[in-house]
């Protein structure tokens, strides 16, 4: 919403400077976007005097000017093309330094066409005051020398404010001087309204189109004639706020609708009468209705719009814009004039449909004064009377005023107990008054019962009332208060939530660079990874490639190490901990965390060569995270295979009994043919919210440490298996062999190849036995290695390697 | 009998002119070993007469001692020469460079929630989470949203497919809908923090379709809005780690709250460098207020018994501010160039103790 200066002046009587006023309206919740104020940016320039002005010798159309400048010092000579210069003129004069508005350039002084020139007299257009560059400026004569121009031209600075939707009574300038005055900046003018006696009977009549159940798109319409008007330009003043504003001047007619749109907030529509055929009919579009609006676009109507009809049909959008057959234009002799209500919501929803901006939908979508029709007529009728001459009709006016009246109570109590400052109940009763509301009975607990005005369609509880004493009060009276809390902080993370932060640091320690990305990705990727049911879809995608809720995080990681090898960064190790999309529902999602490592192990390296990433480092990755996460990593279980994603032969779960907590392998080389990245790459899934919850203990206190004073001793076996065999399974049998004296199992040799037949293996255990109590004999070694080439055969038909 | 001084002067010189630890070994044996001549001598003891041999056996102790002392030395000696010569044969170039170790890092999405947490922790809050896919009920109604508000216009808000009912679930505009469930799930006295996705049909320069909030919660019988601006001063400060960061609640509108405010910190924007807190300037940083009485209604909750307020905050906008990070869409994009310059490191983590930030 923008504004001038003066104008706010026009409604609002004060003595305010332009900064006083913008800090106290951002304070009130009307939020300064911005101020142009040309005083500021003319200030440099000063006024000076030509003193003559006589031809330059080398160019025809050139002057070369000699320029008083008030300061005592010597005549500037100035070389001008203005047609305008001549001597004894009071000009507005730039000299070298200064930045011209129009350019922002910084003059400098020069040469032109071989005569030095010590500076530039400017024209409207060079200081941002218009368009007009057909001359210099010329000053009044009694305008001082030397003085400083932006004391001597008439300027208005411009003030924009930013308007939430629930203050529809700010975008008219008078709205905002009444906020200001409640404020404390000065005094709200009175403002009184003559209505125009009427001269005859409107030769259009108004009709309503609506029946009873429709009548609230247009519950009231108020219409008036007046022949015989002349539609030039509307007066100077007029025109210059309005460009002020960023509005293009047009006809006095069209002018003055703007005005009172910003002045008051009341949108009104100007048809040319002897284009309109027959009578005026507010009602309904009819289906295949279409509509030339003022833009001179065509817009198709559906049956929600309002429509001002004539007998012809729709002739403008109600509350939005007018038809371009019976807009006015300078031949304009007889006008209609148009001031009405409309549901905001009709308005709201055929501006959004049809995609049209307007400074009448604008209003209207956030609700005009209801009682604002028939004064908005009155005002536009004096003003056109005044500027256009004609004579009115009577006022015609269809339908009624919508009830608004409601009655709020507010207990001034409860702005202390609600904003922690305290404001009497006189103060509450002042500030309600000055905002237009009727303070109509106080209670003996002081609670007053208040009526707020036609304008003020938001207030509708208390709580409303409290927040415009704060906000008119000002929040800054408003006292800072620490929370109340406990003097020793307890810890506030849930188990769950603490994980999700242990696991990521883990991973991130592991090498892995931790990524947020997109909960939504192509179809085509959803259905890769397991998802691609309809539910997910997104009805309205940003982007075709972003309509799919995401079933995994691994296509997006595996895309973004693609992105990163193409931009010459390779070996790629990722990881994201976030959501992953199970069903449409609220709740149907799980947390994951997810990595992907893509290339080799490293860059290349003088000592130690880099592998290619595989699928026991996306093991490791998951066993860590799981770890972190407070799973019992001894005792899961590794189970051949994964999902479709995953390579059938290079994959596996991580399961806890029947639960699975994580699956890592290789992506699928057809996965990543249909995501057309290179791999290898190998990846990791692990469902966070699936590892147990870990026990309550009554204590942080671990269990005594049982360490042997005895050594340890490590003895080696090489088995023969078939290829089948899993290895987990030898080194649990291996385990279970003599669970009091096996300390630990590892295998250190896998051994396949020509030496041994097809089919067959070779996997070498290292068992360490930890003795207890004594040293061990060669007996009891030997006893115990037997044992556990007993139970690795029982468990897998291994033999002993000879 | 041999000369002993003579045949000690020989022996010593023999150990001094041993060029290695073998040669020097050859020279022990023939003065001490079995056949030695030294040893030979001690034998000779055994024919003397008991003064003759005390007299004697004392000189040639001396004599074997001077000996194996000068033959220790020469050993430590050429030991320490031959350590030596092994350094310098094993001399490598030690500015080759070290095994590369991959440099992991923490997004600074993540980084923020967990400074964010540790100075709401510290307050009593605790940290509440709800659905991305969100119904109208808790995205919209319950938060007093009237009908036909433009938020739930297909223009701003992520829709589903049309469901069974007729209705549609929407990827949740904001974190608020967390409060909802909260007042739902919870009696008063609440503090809770809701941090998560949020998701806009928006997408341009300072846009994104996704981006992260937090939402924070108090409902109680007496917190009013002058602990709300205590609540944000308090954090802010902790958050920039700059003390005295002036601040600014300006009136504003939100469907949730009433009264609302928008806050605005002090900055300064001098040589195009931002810094909070000194300066003449002012940034929106957040969107606050006092609960809505409809939205306690919505939630079971009377607004004439309980009240409080409630703040919004966008967790990468606060983050750019922070770390001088200039553009939103690169939060998303995983650039590996970006995530180890901007991102941080495992163990930084962040505590109030310790400091937020290094």
């Amino acid at each position: 919403m923008k504004f001038t200066l003066s104008w706010l002046r026009e409604h609002l009587e004060t003595d305010a400077s332009l900064e006083v006023i913008a800090e106290r309206l951002t304070m009130l919740g009307l939020e300064v976007e911005e101020i142009i104020d040309l005083r500021t940016v003319l200030a440099p320039f000063t006024v000076a005097e030509v003193v003559t002005a006589d031809k330059h010798p080398d160019a025809d159309r050139l002057k070369l000017c000699s320029v008083r400048t008030g300061d005592g010092g010597p005549d500037l000579k100035i070389v001008c093309g203005a047609p305008n210069a001549r001597a004894g003129l009071k000009v507005v004069l730039a000299r070298p330094g200064m930045t011209i508005p129009e350019s922002g350039q910084v003059l400098k002084a020069g040469r032109i066409r071989g005569v030095e020139s010590q500076g530039m007299m400017c024209s409207s257009r060079e200081l941002g005051l218009g368009d007009d560059h057909s001359g210099i400026i010329e000053l009044p004569a009694g305008a001082p020398l030397g003085a400083s121009v932006a004391d001597v031209l008439p300027l208005d600075p411009m003030i924009d404010i930013a308007i939430t939707p629930n203050r529809a009574d700010c975008l008219g300038v008078r709205g905002v001087a009444r906020d200001l005055a409640a404020a404390g900046i000065g005094g709200l003018k009175p403002l009184t309204i003559e209505p125009v006696p009427g001269t005859f009977d409107s030769p259009v009549r108004v009709t309503h189109g609506l029946d009873d159940a429709t009548r609230d798109a247009c519950p009231l319409f108020v219409g008036r004639y007046i022949r015989g008007v002349t539609n030039g330009d509307s007066p100077r003043w007029v025109r210059d706020r309005l460009t002020a504003i960023g509005l293009r001047p047009i006809s006095a007619l069209v002018d003055m609708t703007n005005l009172i749109s910003h002045q008051f907030g009341r949108p009104l529509h100007v048809f040319d009468a002897d284009k309109l055929t027959g009578d005026i009919h507010p009602r309904l579009a009819r289906p295949g209705e279409s509509l030339v609006a003022l833009d001179e676009k065509a817009y198709a109507l559906e049956t929600g719009d309002v429509v001002i009809a004539d007998d012809a049909g729709p002739q403008a959008l109600g509350g939005v814009m007018g038809g371009l057959d019976t807009g006015c234009s300078g031949a304009t002799v007889n006008v209609f004039l148009e001031s009405a209500l409309f549901d905001s919501r009709r308005v709201a929803a055929t501006g959004r449909r049809l995609s049209l901006d307007s400074d009448a939908r604008y209003r209207f979508e956030r609700g005009v004064d209801p009682e604002s029709a028939v004064s908005g007529a009155e005002i536009a009728t004096r003003l056109i009377l005044e500027w256009c001459g004609g004579e009115a009709s009577h006022l015609m006016v269809v339908g009624q005023v919508p009830a608004w009246r409601t009655e709020v109570s507010l207990d001034p109590m409860r702005v202390r107990r609600l904003c922690g400052v305290s404001v009497t109940g006189p103060e509450c009763r002042r500030i309600l008054t000055d905002l237009g509301c009727d303070v109509i009975g106080e209670n003996e607990d002081g609670a007053l019962t208040v009526l707020p005005p036609s304008w003020r369609a938001d207030i509708t509880g208390e709580h409303d009332l409290v927040e415009e004493v704060a906000r008119v009060r000002g929040y800054d009276a408003i006292p800072t208060v620490s929370l109340p809390r406990e003097p020793m902080p307890k810890p506030v993370l849930t188990e769950t939530q603490t994980r999700r932060v242990t696991a990521r640091r883990t991973l991130a320690a592991r090498g892995l660079n931790e990524c947020v990305t997109w909960s939504f990705l192509p179809r085509a990727h959803a259905e890769a990874f397991g998802g691609g049911r309809p539910a997910l879809d997104l009805a309205n995608p940003i982007s075709s490639d972003l309509d799919a809720m995401r079933p995994s995080i691994l296509p997006n990681l595996a895309m973004a190490a693609q992105r990163n090898a193409d931009r010459g960064v390779p070996n790629a190790a990722l990881f994201e901990v976030g959501p992953q999309f199970d069903g449409g529902e609220p709740g149907e999602q799980t947390m994951v965390a997810a990595g992907l490592r893509a290339g080799s192990s490293g860059p290349r390296h003088w000592d130690t060569a880099p592998r290619l990433v595989d699928v026991f480092d996306a093991k490791a990755d998951a066993l860590a995270a799981l770890a972190a996460a407070g799973a019992p990593v001894a005792s899961l279980q590794t189970v051949a295979g994964a999902p479709a994603w995953y390579h059938p032969g290079r994959s596996g779960s991580l399961k806890l009994g029947p639960k699975v907590l994580a699956w890592f392998g290789e992506v699928h080389p057809g996965v990543l043919k249909t995501l057309d990245v290179k791999g290898p790459m190998v990846a990791f899934e692990v469902f966070l919210e699936v590892v147990p919850a870990a026990k309550p203990k009554l204590t942080k206190a671990r269990p005594l440490l049982n360490a042997s004073a005895f050594q340890p001793v490590e003895r080696d076996f090489a088995f023969l298996v078939d290829d089948g065999v899993a290895a987990e399974a030898m080194v649990r049998a291996a385990r279970g062999a003599d669970k009091g004296l096996i300390a630990d199992v590892a295998v250190f040799d896998v051994y396949q190849g020509e030496r041994l037949e097809q089919g067959r293996k070779s996997v070498a255990l290292c068992v360490t036995l930890q003795p207890r109590d004594r040293t061990l004999t060669d007996e009891e070694i030997e006893a115990a290695g037997a044992k556990v080439v007993a139970a690795v055969a029982k468990a897998t038909g291994a033999e002993l390697r000879g | 009998m041999e000369n002993l001084e003579t045949l000690r002067a020989e022996v010593v010189a023999a150990v001094a002119a041993a060029p290695d630890l073998a040669a020097l070994e050859e020279t022990r044996v023939s003065a001490l070993g079995k056949k030695g001549r030294i040893t030979a001598l001690m034998k000779s003891l055994g024919g003397m007469d008991p003064e003759a041999r005390k007299v004697a056996g004392q000189a040639m102790n001396r004599l074997k001692d001077a000996v194996a002392q000068a033959i220790e030395a020469r050993r430590a000696a050429l030991e320490a020469a031959e350590l030596n010569a092994r350094l310098v044969r094993e001399h490598i170039d030690v500015t080759l460079p070290a095994r590369p170790q991959g440099g992991g890092s923490i997004h600074p999405i993540s980084q923020t929630w967990d400074e964010v947490v540790a100075i709401f922790g510290q307050m009593g809050f605790a940290v509440a989470e709800g659905p991305d896919i969100e119904d109208d009920f808790h995205n919209f109604t319950a938060l007093n949203f009237p009908p036909g508000h433009p938020a739930r216009e297909m223009h701003d808000t992520f829709f589903l497919p049309e469901r069974e009912d007729g209705s549609r679930h929407v990827l949740r505009t904001h974190t608020s809908p967390v409060q909802v469930r909260t007042m739902l799930g919870q009696a008063p006295p609440i503090r809770v923090l809701a941090p998560g996705r949020t998701y806009r049909s928006d997408s341009d320069m300072t846009h994104t379709p996704m981006f992260h909030q937090f939402e924070g919660l108090v409902i109680d019988r007496t917190t009013h809005m002058g602990h709300l601006k205590g609540c944000l001063q308090e954090f802010v400060q902790a958050y920039f780690e700059v003390d005295n960061v002036p601040m600014r609640f300006r009136p504003s509108f939100f469907p949730f709250t009433e009264p609302s405010a928008e806050v605005d910190i002090g900055c300064s924007r001098k040589g195009g460098e931002l810094r909070i807190g000194a300066g003449d300037d002012w940034l929106e940083i957040l969107g606050c207020g006092m609960v809505h009485p409809n939205v306690l209604r919505a939630c079971g909750l009377d607004p004439e018994e309980v009240q409080g307020f409630a703040f919004g905050v966008g967790l990468e906008r606060i983050a750019m501010l922070k770390y001088g990070i200039p553009d939103l869409r690169t939060f998303f994009d995983s650039d590996l160039r970006w995530l180890r310059h901007y991102g941080f490191a495992a163990l930084d983590v962040p505590t109030l103790h310790g400091g937020l930030a290094r």
